[in-house]
């Protein structure tokens, strides 16, 4: 048997217990719909508050956080999320608006959704903006989907084709993948950059466009990028952008500038969403002047212009050519709009220049730290994230082994065999919310750990040592599929 | 790495029998999927399959692979108990974990033993 | 330079270890063209100007809290959340923690996830949950991906029934414009047959029937025969549902369902004014492998301690790529961190009273309601917590009349079916006070 932690809500569960009481019916009392449409069973957890209080205390201790310390998280970009986010997102006059509500009960939300789409249009150089997408990788589907739209109304037809670079995100070729285009593999240069003698060869007249992740995700800013551009226009290519990284980007060149066309914002990272354990996130797209008729419905817009007297009124209007809805109302407002309006409203053009500058230079300070280390693939200034290989000449241990041993440092390991260009991948992105002592403090670790890698290398292959927990057994959650639990099975209710 | 002598190999490490048309993965492919928990077959009996249409969807723990056929022909037999034994892919690829049979089934370009072994050595670097 | 914690001191020594002069020779890679872009941006405001400024733009709204009594849902609901809810959610350990890709240092957002399945699972009578989707929209586009791959392509005929939320209907015919999917029953002009006019709709083409619980209009129908019938034509069943209804309704498991998707803001997530919710995603084991999504499962580690892990991730798009169900990357976590609490807080017992709750005061608002001139209910079916009402006038225009005298009405239904131009869709809630419903049958019967 193994042993037990902290039990799950339904093994704390007692019958009978009973947390927050609903206050009694005020109504003269109606027959229930006829039994065979009622349930027989409702097998819930029944506890006290304080006990869910105190399991919910318990597990919140066994993550790290980025309130615990440093998170370096390769394309996560696990920077510090201001707290007066979590005190303006939760105002009542958001919380508790309901997204059917008529426009004129709510132009307090319209007006910030409205700006929003302005301020990311001037932030990126890009002519429109939809709210609407719920993630990075919905940003995406609905830029794929909208690049298809734009060549279908133009009837070429034969465009089936997308070019992505071998460095690009998984959710690059799945986005793909969901509306059956073909994906053609880019491989990149020595430097980390796409190579232009095989995109100038994939380029053709069955090309819907590439999916450009810049700076890609060896954190490198593509040194040929307006030829790449100019190489899958002059075919008739649509250029997507993958805004992953564009924290790297702010104040200091737009993505629209460069002939975008396309360009999904993750909120969840450039602007201070939290992660929240995997999401929420939010994922608006920005288009180009020849994807505007295709964003999806609705948009923010004015609906009366407003004059020196009257603000204008908001209200939502429907492009052309929509490519319709991509999720029920009208996008991740509370937690993802609001959230990053004060970011970007607390940074004004300065401070978000400053963003990027200090996020490249944490990342090349680190690299400089750790350069004669670690062998760095594509040795050259980066952007805000860099690649190290984590494997020695002659030692059998590999990053993983690295990434668990930083957990005994009291570190977030570096993101994993991603990309898959680079052999044992540590991809690292320390942000701009980290000090000078910290990148310190991580950068001798990982110069530690490379000594202890040959002279003590089973330190590695055990790690982590120190956390409440260690190693996993995969196989056997692949294997077996312990998906849920249930109520004890002498539970009496 | 185990490689029978009376097999074929192809390019993407699955192994013809041409005695018998039968079809599956290499010790060397198994080994690097490493913990197979998913196999789907995707071709039915009687369906006629070309050199390179998929047969099968592999996924490990940590990888995903598409099994493809190295022959063409009509499938005569798809072994069904595989869905629920995934991991007869690892401990007897050769064996229990055979996939399809391809019935008079004409091999596409596929090396003997010696040649897939030489291959596979180059890989490995 | 608000969050950045770097001295102006620290910043040159850290460019001479770089090796370059200035934080600008950092970016030479950038055409020089458009290297610096001036942003026309509103100058920084310091945190009490940034709260200041949000408080205003936020007492802009009207809110169902402290101005407008509300009895509009369609799809986000007005509930009581207990004050525990967000104290969990404020833990930083939970928010600012990204996807558990360490399971060593994320035990607390898997065993939470865990639990999440297990709640869900529980709930609708299903036997695997995945950790969610974006929202119930998006939850039932991905059912139509799982049949989809399900069949890989060969069966393409999803028959969707015109009582599955509108919009959930707009999302799934974006999100399969490039599949080539053949939609029957989509027809907003004959939207009364309930599960019976669907029956003859399914042939052995079909991959997918699509229906709601309670459907749009409030309807509740036991789909039993239909899922039947859908079996014996090899198609699957998904059954949108409502997780404030299944507390008390008869689990979708129990009919025979393949699928279970659904919103659960209605379970502790704020109206927030639509987002993010929580799309919740149940269904079959035998279909685990198609689901889009992280899934949690258990195992030990090497200490013997019992553990969880994300487990089947050869599923998902960072290894499958292009042949990935899904891209979705996205867990809600937060969210259904969210729901657990809520479920767990209020417990078996609470969550009995809130959907009794919902169900006595609908009850009530209706009869009062269907006792005025001209105003009735339009259908005779059982209903849970929302119900069409039939108005002597456009709904429209009870609805600003209504609006005037500080009411939130229903949501118009003329917009989404032409012939319904004079129906009201009415929820009635926990939050919604005797006097309230009271208040809104005096005020109609004024009109």
């Amino acid at each position: 048997m193994a042993n037990i932690v902290e039990p799950t809500i339904f093994e704390l569960s007692s019958p009978g217990r009973r947390g927050v009481t609903m206050p009694a019916s005020d109504v003269p009392e109606a027959s229930l719909p006829p039994k065979e449409l009622l349930r027989s069973e409702l097998p819930l957890p029944e506890l006290a508050e304080v006990d869910v209080v105190r399991h919910y205390m318990k597990l919140s201790k066994f993550n790290y956080s980025v309130d615990d310390g440093f998170y370096p998280l390769g394309s996560c970009t696990m920077k510090y999320n201001p707290k007066i986010n979590e005190d303006t997102c939760r105002l009542p006059g958001f919380l508790f608006t309901h997204p059917l509500q008529p426009i004129e009960t709510v132009q307090g939300n319209l007006a910030l959704m409205f700006e929003m789409q302005e301020w990311l249009k001037e932030i990126s150089g890009f002519a429109g903006v939809t709210l609407q997408p719920a993630a990075g990788a919905h940003g995406e589907f609905t830029g794929v989907l909208m690049m298809a739209a734009y060549h279908k109304l133009r009837s070429d037809t034969k465009r089936t084709k997308m070019l992505i670079p071998d460095a690009a995100h998984g959710t690059n070729p799945a986005s793909v993948g969901m509306l059956g285009m073909q994906v053609v593999t880019i491989p990149s240069d020595e430097r980390g950059n796409v190579d232009l003698e095989k995109l100038k060869a994939a380029c053709d007249d069955t090309v819907v466009g590439m999916m450009l992740t810049n700076p890609n995700t060896l954190g490198m800013f593509d040194e040929h990028i307006e030829e790449v551009v100019k190489l899958v226009k002059d075919c008739g290519g649509l250029m997507y952008g993958d805004g992953a990284n564009l924290n790297a980007l702010l104040g200091i060149v737009r993505p629209g500038d460069l002939g975008f066309d396309v360009m999904h914002f993750n909120l969840h990272k450039t602007f201070s969403v939290p992660h929240g354990g995997g999401g929420p996130g939010s994922g608006p797209v920005g288009v180009s002047q020849r994807l505007v008729d295709f964003l999806p419905s609705p948009l923010v817009g004015i609906v009366e212009e407003g004059d020196d007297e009257m603000a204008p009124l908001y209200g939502f209007v429907t492009p052309k050519n929509s490519i319709g809805r991509m999720k029920a109302f009208h996008g991740h407002f509370g937690g993802g709009l609001v959230r990053s309006y004060t970011y970007i409203a607390m940074h004004g053009p300065d401070g978000l220049k400053d963003i990027a500058q200090y996020a490249v230079l944490n990342a090349n300070y680190l690299q400089a730290r750790l350069r004669g280390t670690y062998h760095i693939p594509y040795d050259r200034i980066c952007m805000h994230e860099f690649v190290m290989e984590g494997q020695f000449e002659g030692s059998d241990v590999r990053a993983l082994d690295i990434s668990k041993r930083l957990m005994d440092y009291n570190f977030h390991p570096p993101t994993n065999y991603f990309p898959l260009i680079v052999h044992e991948a540590l991809m690292i992105e320390p942000t701009e919310t980290e000090n000078k002592d910290t990148l310190d403090r991580f950068a001798d670790a990982l110069i530690k750990i490379a000594e202890e890698a040959k002279t003590q290398p089973e330190l590695l292959h055990n790690a982590p040592s120190t956390t409440q927990f260690g190693r996993m057994d995969e196989v056997k959650a692949a294997r077996e599929l312990v998906l849920c639990c249930w109520l004890p099975e002498n539970y009496e209710a | 790495m185990n490689t029978p002598s009376n097999l074929k190999y192809a390019k993407s490490d699955e192994w013809f029998d041409p005695a018998t048309g039968t079809v599956g993965i290499s010790d060397y492919a198994q080994n690097q999927l490493s913990d197979i928990v998913f196999v789907e077959i995707l071709v039915e009996e009687g369906e006629e399959v070309t050199v390179g249409k998929a047969i099968a969807s592999v996924e490990s723990v940590k990888a995903s692979s598409e099994i493809y056929a190295p022959a063409a022909g009509k499938v005569s037999a798809v072994n069904k108990g595989l869905s629920d034994k995934p991991e007869t892919l690892n401990s007897d690829p050769y064996g229990e974990g055979w996939m399809i049979k391809i019935e008079s089934g004409q091999a596409g370009e596929v090396m003997d033993a010696s040649e897939y072994e030489k291959y596979c050595e180059g890989r490995s670097h | 330079m608000t969050y950045i914690p770097i001295s102006s001191a620290e910043r040159d020594a850290m460019l001479k270890t770089v090796g370059v002069k200035s934080l600008d020779d950092l970016f030479e890679a950038v055409p020089a063209k458009h290297r610096f872009p001036e942003l026309n941006l509103p100058p920084a405001l310091t945190e009490m100007e940034a709260a200041a400024h949000l408080g205003e733009l936020a007492s802009t709204n009207e809110n169902v809290r402290e101005h407008l009594i509300s009895f509009l849902g369609a799809g986000a609901y007005h509930h009581y959340v207990p004050s525990v809810v967000d104290h969990m959610l404020r833990r930083g350990e939970f928010y600012t923690a990204y996807t558990p890709y360490q399971p060593e240092i994320s035990q607390g957002t898997l065993q939470a996830i865990f639990e999440y399945q297990s709640l869900m699972t529980n709930l609708t009578g299903m036997e695997v949950s995945n950790a969610s989707h974006y929202d119930g929209a998006t939850a039932a586009a991905e059912a139509v991906n799982l049949a989809y791959a399900q069949y890989r392509g060969k069966r393409k005929k999803l028959v969707l029934s015109p009582a599955v939320n509108p919009q959930y209907r707009e999302v799934i015919r974006t999100y399969t414009q490039g599949m080539g999917v053949d939609t029957a029953g989509d027809d907003a002009e004959n939207h009364d047959g309930g599960p019976e006019a669907l029956i003859p709709l399914i042939d052995e083409s079909t991959m997918l029937v699509t229906v709601q619980y309670p459907d749009f209009f409030g309807r509740i129908y036991d789909y039993t025969d239909l899922i039947k019938v859908a079996h014996e034509k090899g198609a699957l069943v998904c059954v949108v549902a409502n997780p404030t209804a299944l507390v008390m309704l008869k689990t979708p498991g129990e009919m025979g369902a393949d699928i279970v998707v659904g919103e659960a803001q209605p379970f502790g997530i704020p109206l927030w004014y639509g987002g993010p919710y929580l799309g919740f995603f149940t269904t079959k084991k035998s279909y685990v492998h198609k689901m889009a999504g992280r899934l949690v499962g258990e195992t030990v580690d090497v200490r013997g301690n019992r553990s969880y892990v994300l487990t089947l991730t050869a599923r998902e798009q960072h290894i499958k790529r292009e042949r990935a169900t899904s891209n979705i990357c996205t867990n809600q976590g937060l969210l259904a961190l969210c729901a657990s609490v809520y479920m767990s807080t209020l417990g078996k017992q609470g969550l009995q009273e809130v959907a009794n709750l919902c169900y006595q005061k609908a009850h009530y608002a209706a009869s009062e309601l269907s006792k005025l001139d001209g105003f009735g209910l339009c259908h005779t079916e059982p209903y849970f917590h929302e119900f069409v009402l039939c108005c002597p006038k456009p709904a429209s225009e009870v609805n600003q009349y209504l609006l005037d005298n500080g009411i939130l009405g229903g949501y118009d239904l003329g917009k989404d079916y032409p012939d319904m131009q004079n129906h009201l869709l009415v929820a009635v809630t926990e939050m919604n006070s005797k006097d309230e419903i009271d208040t809104l049958v005096e005020i109609l019967k004024e009109m």
